[in-house]
């Protein structure tokens, strides 16, 4: 008896299409994750990245994205604590960098790599990643200002026909 | 556990045919697994064998692309295209250790 696994080498029609609009230091991680898992299985994927999302893939802001729990009362302090993180406290000096270093840190201890690399690798494996025409016009951004690795700046249009078929995920 | 015959050697796999027993492995053996899906291993293949059948001793798991990457020094491109569409999973089926459990 032989059996070999299948690798699904002619299923090649499956594609899914992120579209990436935030841009704190959490919620950009999603899409990154999730792009990275669907092209370890060899599928079609795309970012696209709107409004906020644009920080992820301008050069001068993709490194310093910021995290706070301001307005998230779902966060917990650390060690499986009963308790939410107080909304007031998140709003004092300095608040924002402290939490951005812890998050930092914890993102780091997992061995989960920084956003300019991850968005690197999901390039690398073959991630396409799209910029929104209105977000750029709107921040005055030009192709300069982005990563290389953005293909083109596209209008909704765009979007819309490129992810015919696809499945769509809004993160 | 299933046993099955690979390049004239009795293995031990699991139900989807991946090796489960790390000592198991020789080179014919990974060289027989990798024809079984469609792969003619050259001195850049071997590479990446190696260098993940060494890591999962050394760490007692399967490095994920990142690592094999970072760590074993081959770029993810090159990885894509040694093993094309599912390059985790098929690198792990020919070098005979468990398929990558993380999320990165």
């Amino acid at each position: 008896m032989t059996f070999v696994p299948d690798f699904g080498d002619d299923d090649g029609d499956r594609k899914i299409c992120f579209i990436a609009s935030k841009g704190t230091l959490d919620m950009v991680y999603p899409s990154l994750v999730m792009a990275n898992a669907a092209l370890g299985e060899g599928i079609e994927t795309h970012i696209f990245f709107t409004f906020w999302g644009m920080d992820i893939i301008t050069k001068k802001h993709q490194e310093d994205l910021q995290f706070t729990w301001m307005g998230n009362t779902a966060m917990h302090p650390p060690g499986g604590s009963k308790f939410h993180m107080p909304q007031g406290l998140a709003g004092l000096p300095g608040m924002t960098a402290l939490a951005t270093r812890m998050m930092k840190k914890q993102i780091a201890d997992l061995d989960v790599p920084d956003v300019p690399e991850f968005v690197q690798m999901v390039a690398d494996a073959g991630g396409h990643l799209w910029a929104c025409r209105m977000s750029v016009d709107m921040m005055g951004l030009t192709k300069e200002d982005m990563i290389p690795e953005v293909e083109d700046i596209i209008s909704a249009t765009d979007f819309i026909e490129l992810s015919d078929g696809a499945q769509v995920i809004f993160t | 556990m299933p046993t099955t015959t690979i390049a004239g050697a009795e293995v031990t796999v699991d139900d989807e045919g991946f090796m489960t027993e790390y000592d198991e492995w020789t080179e014919e053996i990974g060289a027989a697994l990798a024809a079984n899906i469609g792969i003619e291993l050259n001195e850049s293949h071997w590479k990446v064998i190696s260098f993940l059948r060494e890591d999962y001793k050394a760490e007692g798991e399967t490095p994920m692309l990142r690592r094999v990457s970072n760590v074993g020094g081959v770029p993810t491109k090159e990885l894509f295209q040694l093993f094309p569409k599912k390059p985790a999973k098929k690198m792990s089926y020919i070098a005979g250790v468990p398929k990558p459990q993380g999320c990165v």
